[in-house]
């Protein structure tokens, strides 16, 4: 396969990825943030932040450490309420209500946008009721639900071969990409429109990311995905769009393969390039 | 010279010095550790082996010789003109030092004391006569000397070598007597007087309401009259064995000759020590180390056995485990998780950390003027006016001195649990609230269960400060000599308003208490080593728990 060649970083072609036309103002949106400020006590820490996260699609946030990009995610399902201090200025939108109004049910809104941590974090407990810890909170406990939606959340994060002998032993006992894995089922389990992922695979051995990264590959026909990754290769091979975010201001977002191979801006090209970051 | 200087200067930076410092450090720990088990378990366990005794002429300078018996307990060497200075006619002339032995004679009717300080020089032709015999008895202490007779009713039966075995026959009997005299006694006719007292504070409490009238006094008669009938019948029952208990007795020799009659249903048992081989007294120190841990008091605590005071440890243990736990726990999720970290937080986790820090006598102050006169005397006035003037809980009891260490140990459990609490990751909070959980369900499913083993923890530290504490108990509750125990077959079945007896408390009262020292000096030590057995047994149990607990709830590796 020809390619072109240029001077950036990222050789999209020799990702052996298809180049797809993608028009981010024609997709229907999944979350909507019209200007967002959020304050760690005095401290800004985004800054006027105004994007649309389109539905079932895959989107990137890459930039470099302590660029706000984790802390915007974790207000995607409001994450920061739980941080001291932490103040947010704006709306933000699912379909199309602010989920920082007043009447939202802060847990319905977290089983609503899932979000899966950049450490593996298990529960103590069997794998089974990891998987079934979402739906046991909502009340479901039919033992015939549970067990399908057991089988259907491993399998949609392809874990379930590996595990459906031992359901029932400690999830602690599975390795850190079986475990991460194991959180991506539970949290798919409990259906929720947006999934969070915030540096899935930093903890994990290649092969371990591979398969986390197939898997949303998988998973993005049915859930709207946002991705933080510190690693612009990851980036460019899962995402659909991906954006740029620097000392807290997004700097670009727009289709990945438009990012990757002609950046708008001279900081995204930097930062691509290995200039900084 | 400079060689040697760096070879040390080598020598410090290798870390060796300190090394062994550490490691002298733990061994001297390990030292005094086992050290101070080693003391307490020989000088309590071996007084119950069966000592021979010895029989020998006591002369006396300047008196008439006469013959004693006894079990040697203790000799020492006294310098000689010490001896004469205490007034003993003691030879001007011979060694530097003589030896001071220090005799059981027992027989304490007779002698008026059962030990006795005999100078060793002045005991001659001492011996084990084989027939000596030992009788351990329910009053007096123990007699020792020859046994003549056994009689029945008065009569003689056995007389000579045939009255021993006749002896040992009717002490069984008498023994299995006693046994039912006690039964009878505190179960049958305790559950009357449980019954009788019911009685007579519910005819008190009608007639505080006013509603006493004709008919229902006539039901408490005809109540009470059923009680009586029951008790005349129980109590022709108890006359009876007690007669049988006393039908039998023996006559008995002292060395020095005076004959006495003894009646059989004083004595506990009977042996001779001389005459027994190994096996023999093992198996007597058997029954006597499981009498001590199983029997009652006898003789103000300086016989029989300590089991009330075990059982009481350890149900004001539990009793206090009980209430600590939820309440140290509560207070340290409160602290850790809800309350608003800032100066008045700080200041409560000084405090607390303080009361840590507050003399035990402290508590047992507090415990009595609040929990005793206050609360249990407003207890008293709202829900026992019926029983008043005699308290019910305005008096101190079990409920209060386990409610007052439970006080005294709440600190440790508050500062163990918060640290458990601390320690689960933050992802783990996170995971569950990314799933929708709120966050009472998040400390409830995942939180909690994994803070579980640090709270075991607080509650071993809390069992050890607790169940080893003395000085306040003697303010709310603890006693030289509990009636019977806590827990018996009368409702309401756990009595929290008695007073109960504590090893604790039993090592300090036989030890300075007592009005028979000597005698209850072993005892000190075996009831020390049962406090430290008892303590150690409910730790590790605490223990095993807090392992099972972790083995489930292993904390992830990050």
């Amino acid at each position: 396969m020809q390619h072109e060649s240029h001077s950036h970083g990222i050789d999209i072609g020799a990702l052996g990825r298809k180049k797809q036309t993608l028009d981010l103002a024609s997709e229907p949106v999944a979350l909507e943030v019209p200007g967002l400020n959020l304050f760690y006590g005095d401290k800004q820490a985004l800054f006027d932040v105004s994007l649309n996260i389109p539905k079932n699609r895959v989107t990137a946030f890459i930039g470099p450490s302590g660029c706000g990009k984790s802390t915007l995610l974790r207000t995607f399902n409001r994450m920061n309420d739980l941080v001291d201090g932490c103040r947010v200025d704006g709306e933000i939108r699912l379909d199309g209500h602010n989920i920082y109004a007043k009447s939202v049910d802060v847990a319905e809104l977290r089983r609503r946008v899932g979000m899966v941590f950049q450490k593996p974090n298990p529960f103590p407990k069997s794998i089974y009721e990891n998987v079934v810890y979402g739906l046991r909170l909502q009340g479901i406990n039919q033992k015939r639900v549970l067990d399908e939606t057991v089988e259907w959340a491993l399998k949609s994060a392809a874990l379930w071969d590996e595990v459906k002998d031992r359901l029932h032993d400690s999830a602690l006992g599975l390795s850190g990409g079986q475990q991460q894995r194991l959180v991506i089922a539970r949290t798919v389990a409990v259906q929720p429109e947006v999934l969070l992922l915030d540096e899935p695979c930093s903890a994990l051995d290649p092969i371990s990311t591979l398969k986390v990264e197939e898997l949303i590959h998988e998973l993005k026909s049915k859930y709207t995905i946002v991705i933080v990754t510190h690693n612009m290769q990851q980036a460019a091979r899962v995402s659909d769009y991906t954006a740029f975010m620097y000392m807290g201001k997004l700097i670009e977002l727009g289709d990945t393969d438009t990012l990757f191979t002609n950046p708008a801006k001279k900081q995204t090209e930097d930062y691509i390039t290995g200039r900084y970051g | 010279m400079n060689v040697k200087q760096k070879n040390l200067k080598a020598w410090f930076k290798s870390g060796t010095p300190w090394v062994w410092m550490t490691g002298g450090g733990v061994s001297i720990a390990v030292i005094m550790t086992l050290g101070l088990l080693a003391v307490i378990a020989v000088r309590g366990l071996g007084h119950f082996w069966p000592a021979d005794v010895l029989e020998a002429e006591y002369r006396v300078p300047g008196q008439a010789a006469k013959l004693i018996a006894g079990e040697l307990v203790q000799a020492e060497e006294v310098p000689r003109a010490r001896l004469a200075a205490s007034g003993l006619p003691v030879d001007a002339a011979g060694g530097e030092f003589m030896t001071r032995e220090l005799l059981k004679v027992g027989n304490r009717e007779v002698f008026g004391a059962d030990f006795n300080w005999v100078v060793g020089e002045w005991l001659h032709e001492s011996h084990t006569p084989e027939q000596l015999m030992v009788l351990e008895r329910r009053e007096w202490g123990n007699f020792y000397g020859y046994l003549l007779g056994v009689k029945e009713g008065g009569k003689p039966v056995a007389e000579g070598d045939a009255a021993w075995a006749e002896l040992q026959a009717r002490i069984q009997r008498v023994d299995e007597l006693h046994a039912q005299i006690a039964r009878l006694e505190k179960k049958d006719i305790g559950r009357i007087n449980a019954g009788l007292e019911r009685l007579r504070l519910q005819t008190r409490r009608l007639e505080l309401e006013g509603r006493l009238d004709a008919a229902a006094q006539a039901d408490l008669d005809a109540e009470r009259a059923q009680w009586d009938a029951e008790y005349k019948v129980l109590e022709s029952q108890l006359i009876d064995l007690q007669q049988q208990f006393n039908r039998d007795s023996i006559m008995v020799k002292t060395v020095d000759g005076r004959e006495l009659e003894l009646s059989l249903g004083k004595v506990v048992r009977a042996y001779q020590p001389n005459g027994m081989g190994t096996f023999d007294k093992l198996g007597f120190y058997f029954a006597k180390l499981w009498e001590f841990v199983s029997d009652e008091p006898r003789e103000a605590n300086t016989e029989g056995g300590i089991f009330p005071a075990i059982f009481g440890t350890v149900m004001m243990t539990l009793i206090m485990a009980v209430i600590v736990t939820p309440f140290g726990v509560l207070a340290a999720i409160y602290l850790r998780e809800y309350a608003k970290q800032g100066l008045l937080t700080r200041i409560i986790r000084i405090a607390v950390n303080n009361l840590a820090g507050v003399p035990a006598i402290v508590y047992g102050v507090f415990g009595l003027g609040f929990f005793v006169y206050v609360l249990g005397g407003s207890i008293d006035r709202l829900f026992f006016p019926e029983a008043a003037p005699a308290p019910t809980f305005g008096t101190p009891g079990l409920l209060w001195a386990s409610l007052t260490l439970a006080i005294l140990a709440v600190p440790v459990v508050i500062v163990a649990t918060e640290e458990g609490l601390a320690r689960i990751p933050r992802a783990l909070r996170e995971g569950s609230l990314a799933l929708g959980a709120t966050k009472a369900e998040t400390l409830w499913k995942v939180v909690l269960p994994m803070a579980s083993p640090a709270m075991m923890t607080g509650l071993i530290l809390a069992v050890a400060r607790a169940a080893g504490e003395v000085a306040p108990l003697m303010l709310v509750g603890v006693v030289k000599l509990a009636p019977s125990l806590p827990v018996d077959g009368n409702y309401p079945y756990l009595h929290l308003d008695q007073k109960i007896m504590h090893l604790g408390f039993h090592i300090y009262d036989v030890g300075f208490q007592s009005p028979n020292v000597e005698a209850a000096r072993p005892l000190v030590y075996a009831t020390a080593l049962l406090l430290v057995l008892v303590i150690a047994l409910l730790n590790l149990s605490a223990v095993y728990i807090r392992n099972q607990l972790r083995e489930k709830y292993k904390a992830l590796d990050h």
